[in-house]
């Protein structure tokens, strides 16, 4: 295999230049992105900031305004029809029909996918036993929690096993638990040779799942990179250390000179680059004699990311 | 992919959407059997009972000697047919407006198959519809002349005028925003169409300003014909008149609805 096939069979997506606006409101302001086949890929960014429009674009519901772009090797503009073979969308909405039960709901999938009768019992069945729905199957989604409807959404995707999947902020309003199970299939999915990009307000969910992040605010890719890498850009990590009196805090400001001295909280804040190791440092360097009363430990957050990379006022400066 | 089996996956995927369609109408039955038979027996009911006995005295020589009531059931007929127009719109929307459309959409599921699907649907709750309504009529005294090929023929017409009408009400469902919005615009097709026509009294009884309009709009050409095979007097040409109305409302309302869902 020469170069370039490799390098053409290894791009799950490759999007330049992409553009969208509705009358005056630009939407995308030139998006360029490449996805690697069986990659986890984020787009991190607040609301509006464009992550629904790309996936609505790239799974061929919108046209773009101007750009090219690749799935799965097919031309998004010339191959829509190849393009909706390969992929699977779980939108940010519920997608699933609330009349049907949710084994109906997974066989009317597979019937649009042009299924044969045993393998679609079969897949249906299958999915219904992974998703942990084998009990809910014969009952209408307007009896299930909202972690089931979404797990009972991206069944409905994957009858057709998909090798690109779109998730549009798949755990917006689900308790902390669902989130986990969501997260867990996500990781499973990506084992079974998907490629997977999905759309997230939340640092943390990208941080935890994704391969490589990329901020998007305004219609425009900020930043780009494995959560390390990003982390490591953004300064908003930090120990804050309060103390009793006036004389420790003096004490500690000598031992830590890196800090930030607050005279009137008695507080100091601590540069926190290395999480638990800093936080080791930091202890040792003060020894025993400084009496810390508190101690909270900073990560930072989609907040610190957006301050960093946009210059936008973030919540901490605020306050 | 060969021509034949982008056919085959159509029909397939037509069929497929149609029993979803079927399926949802099972699960509606107690709300269907009010509005689709209900409303139109309590309307046969009211116009026969309480204002059956003025009405028929004032048809004179167009009820041709027979009891209001057989001049009546046609147009009954005309109005269950009118009122699936509601729910087709309302359903359309309904998918709309979900995420159901947009996953379809994402799928390399046939253009259109969603829509054949809705028309195929309000087809076979019209069928089921119309001949529940004509079984209450015959219990309350509706004598039918027609033979067995008239029968055929009102079947055959009741049929393409749903089929038109539910055309129809996809595209207005399509370019409805909302199941209120929906509703309100099939609302001239379900009341204001069929009074406006020969449904309940004659057209050239009416006031001069409407009489033009009532004698040459597709619901009178639809309620006449049925009226005449149903009561065994010539029909002249008025089914074809009233088929090729049919026809032609379910061109422009098709053009109209494929249009507005590749638009949407």
């Amino acid at each position: 295999m020469n170069a370039l096939t490799n390098q053409a069979t290894r791009t799950a997506v490759s999007v330049t230049g992409l553009r969208k606006a509705y009358g005056e409101k630009v939407v995308l302001d030139g998006v360029d992105l490449t996805i690697g086949v069986g990659e986890i890929f984020a787009l991190l960014g607040p609301n509006g900031a464009g992550k629904t429009t790309i996936v609505r674009i790239l799974s061929t519901l919108i046209p773009a305004d101007a750009g090219t772009a690749t799935v799965m090797g097919y031309d998004l503009g010339r191959e829509a029809g190849a393009v909706r073979g390969v992929i699977g969308v779980t939108g940010q909405f519920s997608a699933v029909d609330d009349l049907l039960t949710g084994e109906e709901n997974l066989l009317l999938m597979g019937r649009l996918l042009h299924l044969r009768a045993p393998v679609l019992r079969e897949r249906a069945s299958e999915l219904l036993e992974r998703f942990d729905l084998v009990d809910a199957a014969r009952q209408t989604p307007a009896t299930y929690s909202g972690g089931m409807k979404r797990r009972l959404d991206l069944a409905m995707t994957l009858m057709g096993r998909p090798r690109l999947i779109f998730l549009d902020e798949p755990t917006t309003g689900l308790d902390p638990r669902s989130r986990q199970t969501m997260w867990q299939i996500i990781r499973e999915l990506v084992r079974e040779g998907a490629t997977i990009l999905l759309t997230t307000q939340y640092l943390d969910e990208a941080d935890h799942l994704a391969d490589r992040i990329a901020v998007l605010d305004h219609g425009r890719i900020v930043t780009e990179g494995t959560p390390e890498e990003l982390k490591r850009r953004i300064p908003g990590a930090h120990i804050r250390l309060r103390f009793a009196d006036a004389a420790s805090l003096v004490k500690a400001a000598r031992e830590l000179p890196e800090g930030t001295r607050d005279d009137e909280q008695l507080v100091l804040r601590v540069p926190n680059e290395r999480g638990i190791r800093s936080l080791r440092d930091v202890l040792a360097r003060l020894g025993d004699d400084v009496a810390v009363e508190d101690l909270f430990i900073h990560t930072p957050d989609l907040d610190d990311v957006f301050f960093a990379v946009t210059g936008n006022v973030s919540k901490e400066e605020t306050r | 992919m060969s021509t034949l089996t982008l056919l085959t996956f159509a029909a397939q995927d037509s069929a497929t959407m149609l029993g979803r369609e079927l399926k949802h109408s099972l699960r509606l039955v107690r709300l269907l059997i009010v509005s689709a038979i209900l409303v139109p027996v309590v309307m046969l009911l009211l116009f026969d009972y309480i204002l059956g006995g003025t009405i028929g005295h004032g048809l004179g020589d167009a009820a041709r000697g027979a009891p209001y009531v057989d001049f009546l059931v046609p147009g009954i007929l005309i109005l269950t047919l009118a009122g699936s127009c509601g729910p087709t719109a309302i359903n359309v929307t309904l998918d709309m407006t979900g995420g159901f459309v947009d996953r379809i959409r994402t799928m390399a599921v046939t253009r259109g198959a969603l829509l054949a699907g809705h028309v195929g649907g309000s087809v076979l709750r019209t069928l089921v519809a119309t001949t529940a309504v004509t079984g209450v009529a015959l219990l309350v005294g509706f004598r039918p002349k027609a033979s067995v090929a008239d029968w055929l023929a009102v079947v055959g017409i009741v049929a393409a005028f749903s089929f038109a009408l539910a055309w129809l009400s996809a595209a207005i469902g399509l370019v409805t925003k909302s199941v209120a919005g929906a509703n309100g615009s099939t609302l001239p097709l379900q009341f204001l169409l069929p009074f406006l026509s020969s449904t309940f009294v004659p057209a050239d009884s009416m006031p001069a300003g409407v009489r033009w309009f009532a004698a040459n709009q597709p619901f009178t050409a639809v309620v006449d014909s049925l009226r005449a095979l149903l009561t065994g007097t010539p029909a002249g040409n008025t089914p074809y008149v009233a088929l090729a109305w049919c026809a032609a409302i379910a061109l422009v309302a098709y053009l109209w609805a494929q249009a507005s869902f590749r638009r949407t």
